[in-house]
């Protein structure tokens, strides 16, 4: 995929409109970053020069930001997310076991995407749900007490 | 006829949503005069989702439910019922404080909070000199419950008496450890709470503006928060004018980014700032040049939301709780390989044992518990051999271990120590700042070495306890100073587990 250097005229309108949006925040990268990651789907290289302009803030110092946290993506996810918790709490009821029955039902690895796009498997280390691990999160709905037929469903559901 | 279903997120992931609909559907089927109030959970999560139907004032619990327990549920005549909720045991072993309103209230019902005793501290604090609402919380006792322990009133202290154009209170709600889920928990059910404590912080230390830094991880707890915050301007609570006081305070929610280290109080405030969330020297104390070099309180949320209760029942009455140095509660969470998971809120010093076996029922597999994990990542694993251990943070420093923000996570006896061990080095390695060598090279090199060990290389073994010793000792933060603790204490407590690699390489 080619990496566009520039932001096409109606992503640059909403890019500007998140940063007027910004403009009195103390502190405004990081609820930016949120905002395009929610407009975008991820963060797009194209973004950092015109951050850099509005924040003068150097290039490297964005470019930091972006990558030091897990939250920001740099290429688009699938169509679906699947987060899987693999903290002690859900390594405490077999969670481990669980993430390896997910890789293979959603037929890909942590970190990655499945080449058809479908969906995104990503590790998350704790949900808050640790009275009733293991837990997961699917395209932002949360699911506790996940057993290894929980995983089936969810895989019939994202690859559907 | 009031029908409570929780929203509390742990309920949601355990199909809540599913029953609400169905309560609503059953409800205009029969043309019910209901009243669907969706609040916090009462913190028996095994039991959720925890229906309760109120009948002549009492509310009666019934769970843990489906959608196709809810007609009986409201005939009363489900085999779910458990009686009346405050008669359950788990409820009444408590003493409920900080989590007074948690499950009780309509989490976003301004009235029924105040009902509830809500706003009773602040207008207390209110008509107090600032300097007497700091020394108050000094008297209360209350330490840092985010896990440091820091007395809290000693910090508010160091705020007040700095000079400054600009001071803030910034809550730390990045509630990274495994284990924990009091902070959700409560912003979740009962969200005023927080900000009338941060309020009260307010004024005691001349600060009028919050920050409410939130992990990503919790997309219910940032909304119910949001909400809270736009109903909180609108009532008079946030604003120029606290209450028609001649206080101004006003706080927003902001939202972290997946960084674990980011829990650390400098690393937050850089984060918070804008930058790469990497961890500060100390000194300058955040107290004195915390979020863009301004004094700056930086207290957890259960600290904050302990604040109301001192002053609405008084500093003495909840000094009188507790154990040692340790006073008033603490909200344990009891999570993992347990029977009865959930949120228990008690006066410190109750032993862990009693925890674990009594109030948690032991383990949810129905094997032996091997080993206890309390404080999240960075604490020590206990064996049951040191199950006497007093909940209280001295107790838990002289045995090697820290309370933390108070999760207990119970393994069974099909745990692998050594495993568990690795999974910490490796975790600080994924984590790590990047800031200071010990934490940053020394977590990498914790997971080589622990290998060497599981390959049956025992010589491997006072190379880990020597690399531990300079990760302790030499770490800018708690990251990479107390990984340690589970690493040691599993090499201690279960030296069979790293020795039966050796057995099998011979």
């Amino acid at each position: 995929m080619p990496v566009a250097d520039v932001l096409e005229p109606h992503a640059r309108q909403t890019l500007d409109d998140i940063l007027r949006a910004h403009a009195a925040d103390e502190g405004p990268l990081l609820p930016i970053l949120h905002d395009i990651q929610a407009a975008f789907g991820h963060v797009p290289q194209a973004v950092v020069p015109v951050i850099v302009e509005a924040l003068n803030l150097g290039k490297a110092e964005v470019h930091g930001v972006i990558s030091f946290y897990h939250d920001f993506r740099a290429e688009p996810a699938g169509r679906s997310v699947v987060k899987l918790c693999r903290a002690e709490a859900c390594q405490a009821m077999g969670g481990d076991h669980l993430a390896h029955h997910a890789e293979r039902k959603l037929g890909v690895g942590f970190h990655e995407t499945r080449a058809d796009g479908k969906v995104t498997l990503e590790p998350v280390y704790c949900l808050g749900l640790c009275a009733c691990a293991p837990a997961a999160m699917v395209n932002g709905r949360l699911v506790g007490r996940l057993d290894e037929a929980a995983v089936d469903r969810i895989a019939t559901e994202v690859l559907a | 006829m009031k029908v409570y279903v929780p929203a509390d997120a742990a309920a949601r992931a355990l199909g809540s949503d599913d029953v609400a609909a169905a309560v609503q559907a059953e409800a205009t089927r029969r043309g019910l005069d209901l009243t669907l109030v969706r609040n916090g959970s009462r913190g028996m999560v095994w039991l959720e989702p925890l229906v309760e139907v109120e009948r002549d004032g009492v509310r009666l619990a019934y769970g843990p439910a489906t959608a196709a327990d809810v007609a009986a549920i409201l005939d009363g005549t489900s085999a779910k019922a458990l009686g009346p909720t405050d008669d359950l045991p788990w409820m009444k072993k408590q003493t409920r404080l900080t989590f007074a309103r948690v499950g009780l209230i309509d989490p976003l019902d301004m009235a029924h909070y105040r009902a509830e005793g809500g706003l009773v501290g602040l207008e207390r604090a209110l008509a107090l000199p600032p300097t007497e609402i700091v020394q108050a919380v000094i008297d209360s006792g209350l330490r840092g419950r985010g896990g440091a322990g820091f007395p809290t009133g000693i910090k508010w202290k160091t705020v007040a008496e700095a000079k400054a154009d600009q001071k803030y209170i910034v809550c730390n709600a990045d509630e990274g450890d495994s284990g924990t889920f009091a902070d959700r928990m409560l912003m979740e059910g009962d969200p005023f709470h927080l900000i009338e404590g941060m309020i009260i912080a307010g004024i005691a230390v001349g600060a009028t503006r919050g920050y409410v830094y939130i992990r990503s991880e919790y997309p219910d707890a940032i909304r119910v928060m949001r909400a809270a915050v736009g109903i909180g301007r609108k009532a008079g609570l946030l604003g120029p004018s606290v209450l028609g006081s001649a206080y101004a305070f006003d706080m927003e929610i902001r939202v972290g980014a997946g960084a674990y280290v980011c829990g650390e109080e400098t690393s937050l405030l850089n984060s918070l700032e804008g930058k790469r969330g990497v961890v500060r020297a100390k000194p300058p104390l955040p107290a004195l040049e915390g979020f863009l070099g301004k004094p700056t309180v930086v207290n957890n949320v259960i600290s904050l939301a302990t604040v109301p209760v001192i002053f609405e029942k008084g500093a003495a009455f909840y000094r009188d709780f507790g154990l040692g140095r340790s006073r008033g509660t603490i909200p344990l969470q009891i999570a993992g390989n347990v029977r009865h998971g959930g949120l228990f809120e008690v006066a410190f010093g109750m032993g862990l044992g009693e925890i674990v076996n009594d109030i948690g029922g032991g383990t949810a597999s129905g094997r032996p518990v091997k080993a206890v994990q309390v404080g999240g990542p960075l604490g020590a694993y206990f064996p049951s051999s040191l199950f006497d251990t007093p909940t209280c943070y001295e107790s838990f420093a002289s045995a090697e271990g820290l309370i933390g923000h108070a999760g207990i996570v119970v393994f069974d006896d099909t745990a692998d120590m050594l495993k568990q061990a690795r999974f910490a080095m490796e975790f600080c390695a994924i984590e790590s700042c990047g800031k200071c060598t010990p934490c940053r090279i020394g977590a990498v090199r914790g997971v080589e070495t622990i290998d060497r060990i599981a390959r049956g290389d025992t010589a491997a073994i006072p190379l880990l306890t020597d690399l531990c010793n300079t990760m302790k000792a030499g770490s800018l933060c708690a990251l990479g100073g107390f990984t340690p603790y589970p690493v040691m204490s599993a090499l201690t407590h279960f030296p069979d587990d790293f020795a039966r690699a050796k057995e099998a390489a011979e």
